[in-house]
């Protein structure tokens, strides 16, 4: 863009900082390698081990791999930790999708938004501590309205039919603002004209969600539901905090079967080979999500 | 977790770039319509949805326990005391505690405060100055591979955190930094391939003049780093600064696997800990919303005064 008649300019574009930015990226690339890359490979060949933390760790071949395929507990993890993504994917985007637009109509005022983001800012651990306390089977606000309307009360977290279920609304609560602003964000990308036209044409403004918003928003809503989908399958912090994967083992969802088979039977080439499980599940999931939503394309051109 | 592949905008473009208003044309003085009501009905209930969780914190952390084991159902709180946060702060004796329906455990709040401030402070700090620096040598310095050494960075982006956690436990342990804050920031300490990310893109927007001038002048490349490019970023510096602050404070899992006892205990494992020292009575309801109101509590205000920067923060047009 500048001048291209000045030499001084030219000499110093040319100006090769190889040196300065070896020295510059040394901290990340330290963090990269240590943190990120070796970590990755040390994961996968500890699921080929047999370790205790104690002894050194011994090559099993494909033991590991054997024993989770036979294991039921592994299996009924891996149901659970799928309805738990169901339910609180499905919820959460509805919920999140109803919100934006609602926004994007009646205002969008900053203290609105702020307020939709509000439960984003606990962690997990306070969010999960406040339901467990509002959905207490005795005490708990909820189930006191629950009785009032007269409607029987629910064992919340004690209940093994409730106790997914319960813990994906709590994370519903927490991420829908947060979602909401990411698809909100995505309407505003919506040339208004085509708002425009369906209105002169008439439609109602169910036909214009269904017709017009909902398909221009898919490309951000696929990268929407990749992100959320790729975090919910990581929950664990409220299960821990609420039920440790009881009643039984109705809510030991598989980050907290791999905590338990690591820290708590020190089994860590077992705890490796279930993360490696958890990691194709995620390559998986995500492929076919990408394939399906076709994230990366638009329609809006 | 969720937010680690979103690129956030700064507040200013937002401004700049919000399409017009796509409202219908403004019908003055008529009523509104109905289905605007309703949806500001439905749009109102969401909102006390949202917000009630915050509400009741408060109104049961105000609450002595005694009232509420009698079941009261008041908006208010009932058999108001401060017991809770005295329990919290340490304030009351183990008999009075006791006596109260705490557990009379001793928590060492001030302790677990201070740690979560060290940790989000120096993890933020550190991450946020690091990555800056490999942004700067990927968005501002010539030099061969740079592109291909950005890609395998990006590649970073695809690796599941919770996948490294064991394996890092594992190298913490190695290092003998098991049980200490150090272990619990190390891994944080270098770079998010996302905060990278985010940084480069504000970086290859700063105008390249003044850097030229600067050069122009004598001044290296490094002196432009910290002298023009640092104070021209500010904004999207301090946004990744606060979602790195956020994301640190509220962390829960990696500090669990790496703490042990009180020394470098944080205030999520903490609250956690306090959960699970239920009183032979039952819960401490009072004593756990008043802990929980005042782990939030810094978040909260964090999120006051940098609440516009926050939201606005949240979108998409990195991405593209």
């Amino acid at each position: 863009m500048s001048a291209p008649s000045v030499p001084r300019e030219r000499v110093r574009r040319r100006r090769d900082d190889t040196r300065l930015a070896l020295a510059f990226i040394l901290p990340a690339t330290i963090g990269l390698v240590v943190f990120y890359f070796w970590p990755l490979l040390r994961g996968i060949w500890l699921s080929f081990t047999s370790w205790d933390l104690l002894s050194p760790a011994q090559f099993v071949g494909l033991e590991n791999y054997r024993a989770m395929v036979a294991d039921p507990v592994f299996w009924n993890a891996v149901r659970v930790t799928l309805l738990y993504v169901v339910i609180n994917i499905g919820l959460q985007t509805v919920v999140a999708l109803v919100i934006a637009v609602l926004m994007q109509r009646l205002s969008r005022s900053t203290l609105l938004r702020s307020l939709v983001l509000a439960p984003y800012l606990v962690s997990n651990v306070v969010a999960a501590l406040v339901f467990l306390w509002i959905l207490d089977f005795q005490l708990g606000i909820g189930n006191q309205v629950l009785e009032w309307i007269g409607l029987e009360r629910i064992g919340f977290f004690t209940s093994e039919a409730w106790a997914i279920p319960t813990i994906a609304v709590v994370n519903v609560w927490r991420h829908m603002g947060y979602t909401a602003l990411l698809i909100f964000a995505g309407l505003q990308a919506i040339p208004p004209t085509t708002y425009e036209a369906a209105r002169v044409d008439g439609a109602s403004e169910v036909r214009t969600f269904f017709g017009i918003t909902l398909p221009l928003l898919r490309p951000i809503l696929g990268l929407v539901l990749i992100i959320s989908v790729i975090g919910s399958f990581q929950v664990f912090d409220s299960v821990a905090v609420t039920t440790n994967g009881g009643p039984v083992d109705a809510s030991r969802v598989l980050q907290l079967y791999i905590y338990d088979k690591a820290f708590a039977q020190f089994d860590f080439g077992y705890a490796s080979a279930l993360s490696v499980a958890m990691l194709l599940i995620l390559v998986v999931v995500t492929f076919f999500q990408y394939r399906v939503t076709r994230a990366g394309q638009t329609d809006l051109n | 977790m969720t937010e680690t592949t979103t690129a956030p905008v700064e507040p200013e473009t937002v401004g700049q770039t919000d399409p017009p208003r796509t409202a219908q044309p403004r019908r003055r003085r008529r009523p509104p319509s109905p289905g605007r009501v309703l949806a500001w009905v439905v749009m109102i209930v969401l909102l006390l949805l949202t917000l009630f969780p915050f509400y009741w914190m408060l109104r049961t952390a105000l609450s002595s326990n005694g009232a509420l084991y009698s079941g009261s159902t008041s908006l208010l709180p009932v058999g108001f005391s401060w017991g809770g946060f005295e329990r919290v702060f340490g304030l009351q004796s183990t008999e009075e505690a006791i006596a109260q329906g705490g557990s009379g455990a001793s928590i060492d709040f001030w302790l677990y405060l201070r740690n979560s401030v060290v940790v989000a402070t120096v993890v933020t700090a550190c991450q946020v100055f690091f990555s800056a620096m490999a942004a700067y040598a990927f968005s501002r310095l010539r030099w061969r591979g740079r592109n291909a050494v950005f890609a395998v960075f990006l590649l970073s982006l695809m690796v599941p955190a919770i996948f490294t956690l064991l394996p890092n436990f594992v190298l913490i342990r190695d290092l003998g930094l098991v049980d200490t804050l150090l272990g619990i920031m190390l891994p944080g300490l270098f770079m998010t391939p996302f905060a990278i990310f985010f940084l480069r893109q504000f970086f290859m927007n700063v105008s390249t003049e003044v850097e030229e001038a600067a050069l122009i002048d004598g001044a290296s490349k490094v002196r432009v780093f910290f002298a023009i490019i640092i104070p021209m970023s500010v904004g999207p510096i301090a946004t990744i600064s606060i979602l790195t602050y956020i994301g640190s404070w509220n962390d829960y899992f990696w500090p669990l696997m790496v703490s042990y006892t009180d020394e470098s205990r944080v205030l999520t494992v903490a609250l956690g800990n306090f959960n699970a020292q239920t009183p032979q009575t039952g819960p401490d309801w009072a004593g756990l919303m008043a802990a929980t109101l005042v782990a939030a509590l810094p978040m909260i205000l964090l999120f006051l005064v940098f609440a516009k920067r926050i939201v606005n923060s949240i979108g998409f047009s990195g991405i593209k």
